[in-house]
């Protein structure tokens, strides 16, 4: 390993989505050395396709807004399992970053007195649940998360951040003593394998929807960061919990924002009925995601489904007329025309509920650090690991994440940890350096691949995995299906440790960045399959046939998924926010 | 700001401008000179002569000369940085355009004020 | 009847010498399927091939490609609105060195973009909400900010091939009105004045095949067009 070249910074930020990009940016500012690592160009990375908003309570649709109500809101809709620290301090910081943002130039939306526009949601509302629906998710037309993720690019630029641009990630390096002392890392043009030594790295990946096969998600978007940690042998939090969008355009899977609803869409079935009345009777097609999710696939089940097979739902918007679509969903119109071959001012989308954001992942505090078990059950932090996005859980989304709250997550936290690690590295960090021998162990895998002579190869691996995901690990689950999905998925593990690699070039070799990422995929997927097969309840995102109901009792807690033996334990839930009573868990209705 | 020295006014606003402006004395000077074509059927020396012998005839010559000269020199230019990439091939083809417009436009004036 | 002729740029600068094409024969089983899905299974047969591409619903501007002579993006060109004759030809973004098979060096085209100083310039003190900002002065920022840096445009122009060293680009120019149209941002002077030379904005044409490319269907031509009012204004 003499022979390779290694690079060093202060802090290096794995991902060039929204929150990696946050952090990059507060770390840029206060001078350290920082790299964003991202594998593909940052513009590129899935932060874009968010469409409907980023939810915070500015107080511009309603000046009495309070962001007490949307803690509420986002306590409630995570089913109770959301860290009511991390919830309080997410949506009180939550307007200074959506203001800095807007300082930042984010074409906003705004209302006729120069305000941000802001639109209802699923799952909010005033008043702690009393005062009927809020709008609260700050908008630029439909596509906030491209404004958003272009904006913190041009910011960055702005800031001199040095980025590493097509850069492949593969595994965590850790020294002796279990810090995380940066990274291997692959260039993927022209395939130099580099030792990154950082004083904190920040897995900023994203999710991992790709483990489903039909997915909202980018194809990009295969859980590496996940994947390296779990390798790491760090423990992961509330994996079963997989959020499963209502609108995604049935059969291509692409997303169709909330925010549809928010303007007035809805939902109706095959006899034209608006179903979500008899469901959701108060928010009705607002009602939180798992929620509409349950409730459409209940509609298909029970024969009420649209189409030759039954197996959709229609969502009706053309009696909001062509104005309000141009003005404030013209990606929804494009998308629909280009994927559905429909024209939502005259004729419905027809959706399913497809897979669209997973909820756990890293634990991590506010600042982002990973947290660890001790053998007592103890939170132990990860030195040198952080953890910000999709790919933390840090756990401000529970059991079900709602609508616009993911765009708020990227920024508060990867601010968060940003200033977090500048104040670290100010007061000094000092870990052993990586030996020789710890830097094989990270190199391991990637010489799998490279040394393969033989065996199945990476597409097919992969549309197995996705099958199984997809059909034992979805919106409904039970106990002998799920039994079979992981008595599966270890099968496909021993065949994914013997494929194959058939290109073994240097420049740009596409295939090897997918081999490496189907190793992430399998992490993921089976982890996922692990948490969910152990928690024996419904709750939130995870619903079961033979637990239906929520057991407080048992597991009012967070899942922790330990790689090494496979074994599922548990995670206080944090009650105790600092400047608010804590929110007692309720039966949750909409 | 990309720098170059050797284009018309120092400035693209100018050179564009310029050509511009150019281009509608020229489009005038032809409108004029085929009207006048098209109108004078029986058209002999003397009268052509005349013509360019009063003033304002001369004055709206020279405009068209001048602007000519500058729109060739703007468009060429443009050519020449489009196309020819080696700098000793460019400044040699730019040298050539400079002298050839400068030499047609002092012999334009001879001849209009000439005779 | 389904079965469709795909001719495909290749090139691994580690074993040809030369780019060549390469047949591939693709049973889409007579669906109208994006050039995108026939990119995912000719990589089934095989492995090697390289192209970009990440959301695959036209909004990250990965998989920007040449189409039967046209540039576009993949993921969200069906096969109905290029094939002819039962053929499809890929080739990378005109323009640009080849890095591998469809993978282009976008390099050239990021420094563009970065030159205009693609970032809100505004000195003064921020207020503790946001700027405020009409209705209508948001609506100038409609049909710019929604670039997704494809380079489709810029690749398909030929002032751009020429002084892709020293011309914007339609990409670049787009996003120096953004900037230059958002009420909230201070810098016009200064922006400007970095635009005024002979090359930066001024090599462009006309020629508009940058409009008949954009596949988010902006105009980059009107905007340039925009920035030369501006100039003339602010100098005369």
């Amino acid at each position: 390993m003499s022979n390779m070249r290694s690079l060093t910074f202060d802090a290096i930020i794995i991902g060039g989505g929204g929150s990696g990009m946050r952090a990059a940016l507060e770390l840029a500012k206060s001078g350290k050395k920082t790299a964003v690592l991202s594998k593909v160009f940052p513009t590129r990375s899935h932060t874009v396709s968010a469409q409907g908003g980023i939810t915070c309570a500015i107080a511009s649709a309603d000046p009495e807004d309070d962001w007490r109500w949307h803690m509420y809101d986002t306590v409630k809709g995570g089913d109770y399992i959301t860290d009511q620290e991390a919830a309080e301090y997410m949506c009180s910081e939550g307007p200074k970053a959506v203001f800095e943002l807007e300082h930042m130039g984010l074409p906003f939306s705004r209302f006729e007195n120069g305000r941000i526009y802001q639109r209802p949601f699923g799952g909010q509302s005033k008043d702690f649940g009393k005062g009927g629906q809020a709008a609260r998710t700050c908008a630029a037309a439909d596509r906030t998360g491209h404004a958003l993720l272009h904006t913190l690019y041009q910011n960055n630029l702005k800031n001199n951040t040095t980025f590493l641009n097509e850069w492949y990630a593969v595994d965590l390096v850790k020294n002796a003593n279990g810090d995380v002392v940066g990274c291997i890392a692959m260039d993927i043009e022209t395939g130099e394998v580099v030792h990154v030594k950082a004083k904190a790295t920040v897995l900023a990946t994203g999710g991992s929807g790709r483990i489903y096969s039909s997915t909202t998600n980018a194809l990009i978007n295969t859980g590496d960061g996940i994947g390296m940690a779990l390798r790491a042998g760090i423990p992961m939090q509330d994996m079963e919990m997989w959020q499963f969008h209502p609108t995604g355009i049935y059969g291509a899977g692409v997303l169709v924002t909330e925010g549809c609803r928010g303007e007035g869409g809805y939902l109706v079935n095959k006899d034209g009925e608006r179903f979500m009345e008899r469901y959701a009777p108060n928010a009705k097609d607002l009602a939180g995601r798992d929620v509409v999710a349950r409730s459409m696939v209940m509609e298909i089940l029970e024969g009420r489904g649209c189409g030759e097979n039954g197996d959709h739902v229609y969502l009706k918007l053309d009696h909001l007329g062509e104005e309000v679509l141009g003005k404030r969903l013209p990606g929804i119109v494009e998308l629909s025309k280009t994927f559905a071959h429909v024209d939502p001012a005259k004729e419905p989308i027809p959706v399913v509920p497809t897979c669209h954001y997973m909820m756990g992942g890293v634990a991590t505090n506010v600042h982002g650090q990973a947290i660890a078990q001790d053998a007592d059950g103890n939170d132990q932090i990860v030195n040198g690991l952080y953890a910000v996005g999709e790919a933390a859980c840090v756990s401000v989304h529970g059991a079900n994440r709602l609508g616009g709250n993911s765009l708020l997550d990227l920024v508060v936290f990867g601010r968060a940890a940003g200033m977090f690690i500048e104040s670290a590295l100010n007061e000094g960090i000092d870990y052993l350096a990586a030996s020789d021998d710890d830097i094989e162990a990270a190199m391991r895998r990637i010489n799998r691949w490279n040394e393969s002579e033989g065996g199945e190869t990476v597409p097919e691996l992969k549309r197995a995995l996705q099958e199984i995901m997809q059909s034992d690990f979805g919106v409904f689950r039970q106990e002998d299906n799920m039994q079979k999905g992981v008595q599966q998925l270890a099968e496909l593990r021993e065949r994914i440790a013997n494929a194959y690699l058939p290109d073994k070039s240097n420049a740009f070799n596409t295939a090897r960045v997918e081999a490496l990422e189907l190793d992430n995929l399998m992490e993921v997927a089976e982890a996922t399959a692990i948490a969910a097969l152990e928690r024996k309840e419904s709750r939130g995102a995870h619903s079961r046939y033979d637990y239906p109901d929520r057991d407080d009792a048992n597991w009012l807690k967070h899942s922790m998924y330990f790689p090494a033996e496979k074994r599922l334990g548990q995670r206080e839930v944090n009650f105790a926010p600092k400047t608010v009573d804590m929110f007692e868990p309720k039966v949750r209705t909409y | 700001m990309v720098t170059n020295i050797t284009n018309l006014g120092r400035s693209g606003l100018s050179d564009w401008l310029v050509q511009r402006a150019s281009a509608i004395v020229l489009a005038l000077y032809t409108l004029f000179i085929v009207g006048y074509l098209l109108f004078s059927p029986g058209l002999d020396y003397a009268t052509w002569s005349g013509l360019f012998s009063q003033t304002w005839m001369r004055i709206f010559s020279l405009l068209a000369f001048v602007s000519l000269a500058a729109h060739a020199w703007v468009g060429l230019w443009t050519v020449t940085t489009d196309y020819i990439k080696p700098t000793g091939i460019r400044v040699g083809a730019q040298s050539i355009i400079i002298l050839a417009i400068f030499v047609f436009l002092v012999w334009g004036i001879q001849v209009l004020w000439g005779a | 009847m389904s079965t469709l002729q795909v001719s495909l740029y290749r090139y691994n600068p580690e074993t040809d010498s030369a780019p060549y094409m390469e047949e591939f024969q693709i049973d889409t089983q007579g669906r109208d399927i994006m050039v995108l899905d026939v990119l995912h299974m000719v990589k089934e047969q095989d492995n090697g091939l390289a192209f970009r591409r990440s959301c695959r619903e036209g909004v990250c501007g990965s998989d920007g490609m040449n189409m039967n002579g046209k540039n576009g993006l993949a993921c969200i060109t069906p096969l109905s609105e290029v094939v002819k004759k039962g053929k499809l030809t890929l080739r990378p973004l005109p323009g640009l060195p080849v890095i591998r098979d469809l993978v282009v060096d976008m390099g050239l085209f990021y420094k563009q973009y970065e030159r205009i100083q693609p970032y809100l310039q505004n000195d003064n003190p921020a207020p503790a909400i946001e700027r405020l900002q009409s209705p209508e002065d948001r609506d100038k920022l409609d049909g710019l900010y929604e670039c997704i840096l494809c380079a489709c445009c810029s690749t398909s122009c030929p002032s751009f091939w020429w002084n892709p060293d020293k011309f914007v680009g339609p990409a670049g120019l787009l996003q120096a009105y953004r900037f230059l149209a958002d009420s909230r941002d201070e810098a016009t002077r200064e922006r400007l004045a970095e635009l005024e030379d002979p090359f930066s904005v001024f090599r462009c044409r006309g020629i508009m095949n940058c409009v008949a490319v954009c596949p988010k269907g902006l105009n980059p031509t009107r905007a340039i067009g925009k920035i030369r009012e501006m100039l003339l204004a602010n100098a005369t």
